[in-house]
């Protein structure tokens, strides 16, 4: 079956909406409230194009395509109305850029720029709503929320946690747990999910507050610390520090499709602590004293040394970590079993 | 994992015990949360807690703890008894059905509910549900196992997979839950004293002799000393010396009073960690590691995924990466290792290991490898089983239910449950000290049912001191409906509270695993 988009014609399989047949082909229409993992909902309206004999312009996320139908996504008709949404969800809140933590990472940002509205038509509201920040983890700064649902799909559609939703109408209307309460006093569970997907300044890691403006960390992907489902993350890393940890908006990597959890999220501040151990330390006269790795290393080898010519190797064991890397536990249990001779070597695989 | 984390979404029935879910594998909880809620799946929950994903429950088994095998022959008693078992997968897959179904024959719900607590009927239920869905999964992690019965708990989770031939299709298994990021590695690299790597049998002279070879020395064949024994060996003086990399046996051992006892005996304890734990505070000699984000290497997930691990930034100080401070203790024994980067060593690892034979850095550059992965051609395993078990045919295990070690009585009436809380992670060494998840639970508490609680003048916030045979610890009283009446629940992670001060170090005689999940306590409020 096929379809024509901006008077090129492209097969597609049934099931597939206007925007995918268009991006699996190379053809950009804007997107706001679109996630791949979400069902489509249409609420933006920023992804509008034309399809003759329709009544009025049709969001694309939302419309499945359909045989023969003859699709224009940048008309005039349609630029002018996307132009008029954007424009309209600039003017919800206070859209201060300069120091906004999703400056150069911003979905309305980049529409604004790409739509060139250097000065929306209409007055920013009045009144500037109080940051929430109580919590350690996430700060909601509801100034900059443009009402897209996002965060709402994620705690309901991806996580099934069941606490952000939709209240008030019109210009009350307003997206957060039930009863307006805070994060913290709600049933959140601080997963970060509905930051993750933001795609404004809305919702932030208080963490990363003023450590690192998009594109100057560097991104390094790597396997959460935590528990056993062994989910994929980016450490975001400046001046030798990780600030944040992030995943990408859209991302179907396994195991974890861009989920992530409180711990995985938020719990990386650990490595920081002043309580990180920097040197060996060797008991003497019954006190832990700093001394050097050469020290160190030949005080293990030695009394090793000794205890198994003493008492044999099985007078020796040792306990691996199920936190360590396969390459240290591998070579863990072959110094004990190759180098010391025993086969006293476990791990908290139990506990 | 049989099966994968994304086979979860094709999932029509999950029967999930033995593990809190949303708190200990929050993300796969949301592969079932939303399995339920958007593609109709049915949920068995087999919980003495009313946990959170009791909301999305099909049906609810709350056992008394301990009860494990009871309840499952009983859901096998009904299976059998209505006609619901696979025959065609039993003839063709399996072997001992016989003596299964003589086994299962007395567990009658009406039986199963007297030792478990579970009504007859919503045991039906549920057995009814898992046989008939068409692909159903257990999933359980330690709930399940740490149990002195625990390796029977397994098979007996195997048995009902295999009566009802959920096993080795898209959506079934049998799916235990890994606790930590590379608690499945770790075994694959046979950190196991019965085990070389890839699970060949140091027992076995011919699977040996390989990494004899390999290695370049002779090796030993009796297998060593589990955990327990280890620290049995320790307080009897026949373990001299233990080397501790990255663990803290002495918040999460059973009985640590006595560990504490077992280690003080030692001639030499070396610890590598990131911080001084109170394992380390016992040393003789502390080496300071990298932590995750400071090193190179691999992790295996709990669906047999290896994933890389990259460092990030650099180690405090003049702390090491362990694969460099075991290379250097080694040589300086008289070892001849020329590792200079984790990549070197995994090479090595791929050669010595047959499921990690395919597997090399350039392949999990983007995207991990499940093993087995035999070629540097192969795809890896996302479910196993699908052609024949390990050993061939299936084997249906004869398992009876046993009593936990402990039995409350007057004395000590209520029993004690363990186990993790969202916000911290095991010994706490890391959340603690993460400003984020300690803001959440700072403090020891004690789960006690309402009722329970009125009985014994505790409310919310009361302060309680909670007494074992082995131990007193005291924690703040968390009073709710969430532990049925006469169970109690402490998480393990806070040290000035440790609940393994009260835990009792029996064991499970085949895999050593000791009974966190019952012991007997008694309860008073601190005036």
């Amino acid at each position: 079956m096929t379809i024509t988009i901006d008077g090129k014609e492209y097969t597609f399989t049934p099931g597939q909406t206007v925007y995918e047949v268009a991006r699996d082909n190379g053809i950009a229409i804007p997107v706001l409230c679109h996630q791949e993992q979400l069902k489509p909902v249409g609420a933006c309206r920023v992804c509008v194009v034309e399809v003759q004999g329709a009544r009025s312009l049709v969001a694309s996320c939302a419309m499945p395509a359909e045989k023969g139908m003859v699709v224009t996504t940048t008309s005039e008709r349609v630029l002018k109305a996307r132009r008029l949404t954007v424009e309209l969800l600039l003017t919800q809140g206070h859209h201060n850029c300069l120091v906004c933590e999703s400056n150069g990472d911003c979905v309305l940002q980049s529409l604004a720029y790409s739509l060139g509205i250097d000065t929306p038509r209409f007055a920013e509201p009045p009144t500037v709503k109080p940051l929430e920040q109580a919590n350690e983890m996430i700060v909601r700064d509801m100034n900059k929320c443009i009402l897209c649902g996002l965060c709402v799909r994620a705690c309901n559609e991806i996580q099934v946690n069941q606490v952000l939703d939709f209240s008030g109408r019109g210009p009350t209307a307003s997206v957060g747990p039930a009863f307006n309460l805070a994060y913290e006093d709600s049933s959140c569970v601080f997963c970060g999910e509905c930051v993750r997907l933001c795609p404004v300044g809305a919702l932030y890691e208080k963490q990363g507050r003023f450590k690192s403006r998009a594109g100057e960390a560097r991104k390094v992907r790597t396997t959460c610390e935590y528990c056993g489902v062994g989910c994929q993350m980016d450490l975001n890393v400046k001046d030798g520090k990780v600030v944040k940890v992030s995943t990408p908006r859209w991302n179907a990597t396994p195991p974890n499709h861009g989920s992530l959890c409180i711990k995985g999220r938020f719990g990386f501040d650990f490595l920081d602590s002043p309580e990180r151990l920097t040197k060996p330390l060797i008991r003497v006269d019954g006190e832990l004293k700093e001394a050097s790795w050469d020290e160190a290393v030949a005080y293990v080898a030695d009394k090793l040394a000794v205890i198994k010519e003493k008492n044999g190797p099985d007078s020796v064991a040792g306990f691996s970590s199920a936190r360590c890397t396969n390459e240290e536990n591998y070579l863990f249990q072959k110094f004990l079993r190759a180098v010391i001779g025993t086969n006293n070597v476990d791990h908290c695989v139990r506990l | 994992m049989t099966n994968s984390i994304a086979d979860m979404e094709e999932s029509k029935c999950f029967l999930i015990t033995g593990t809190n879910t949303t708190e200990n594998h929050p993300v796969i909880s949301t592969f079932i949360k939303r399995a339920v809620t958007q593609r109709g799946a049915k949920l068995i929950l087999a919980d003495p807690r009313n946990i959170e994903l009791a909301k999305f429950a099909t049906v609810h088994l709350r056992q008394r703890p301990g009860t494990d095998i009871a309840w499952l022959n009983g859901m096998m008693n009904v299976i059998i008894a209505e006609g619901l078992a696979n025959e065609a997968f039993i003839s063709e897959r399996t072997e001992n059905y016989d003596a299964l179904k003589e086994t299962v024959k007395k567990y009658t719900p009406e039986y199963v509910e007297k030792i478990t607590g579970i009504p007859a009927g919503d045991l039906k239920t549920a057995a009814r549900l898992y046989a008939t869905s068409g692909a159903s999964s257990i999933v359980y992690a330690m709930g399940i196992t740490q149990h002195v019965t625990g390796t029977d708990n397994v098979k007996s989770c195997a048995n009902l997979a295999m009566l009802t031939g959920n096993i080795g299709r898209p959506g079934t298994g049998v799916n235990p839950l890994r606790g930590q990021n590379n608690v499945q590695g770790a075994c694959d690299m046979a950190c196991l004293p019965g085990n070389l790597p890839a699970y060949k049998k140091v027992a076995e002279d011919a699977e040996r002799k390989p990494f004899e070879d390999a290695w370049g020395v002779k090796l030993p064949g009796k297998p060593g000393l589990t955990i327990p024994l280890v620290v049995e060996g320790a307080a009897k003086g026949t373990i001299k010396a233990l080397y501790v990399m990255g663990e803290n046996p002495m918040m999460s051992d059973p009985d640590i009073t006595h560990v504490e006892h077992a280690f003080k005996n030692l001639e030499l304890l070396i610890v590598q960690d990131i911080f001084l734990t109170e394992t380390g505070r016992l040393a003789h000699v502390v080496l300071p590691s990298a932590a995750w984000a400071e090193k190179e290497g691999t992790f295996t997930n709990t669906e047999r995924r290896v994933q890389r691990v990259r460092k990030a930034v650099g180690t405090p100080g003049e702390a090491r990466d362990d694969w460099r401070i075991i290379t250097d203790i080694a040589n300086k024994m008289g070892a001849n290792w020329n590792y200079d980067s984790a990549r070197a060593v995994f090479e090595e690892v791929a050669k010595v290991t047959a499921s990690y034979a395919g597997i090399t850095y350039e392949r999990i550059e983007h995207k991990g490898i499940q093993w087995p992965c035999p070629t540097k051609e192969h795809p890896g395993t996302p479910i196993l089983h699908s052609v024949a078990f390990t050993r061939g045919k299936g084997l249906f295990s004869v398992c009876e239910y046993q009593p936990p070690a402990e039995q409350t009585d007057a004395d000590y009436p209520f029993a004690l449950t363990t186990g993790r809380i969202l916000y911290q992670y095991h010994t706490a060494t890391m959340s603690r000290r993460s400003k984020g998840l300690n803001s959440r639970t700072p403090e020891a508490f004690v789960e006690i049912n309402t009722d329970d609680a009125k009985k014994l003048g505790i409310s919310q916030g009361d302060r309680v001191e909670i007494t074992s045979r082995r131990g007193t610890i005291e924690v703040v009283a968390d009073v709710s409906g969430r532990v049925d009446k006469g169970v109690v629940f402490i998480p393990f992670h806070y040290s000035e509270a440790a609940v393994n001060r009260l835990t009792i170090a029996a064991i499970d005689p085949v895999a050593n695993i000791p009974q966190y999940k019952v012991c007997a306590v008694k309860l008073r409020k601190v005036a």
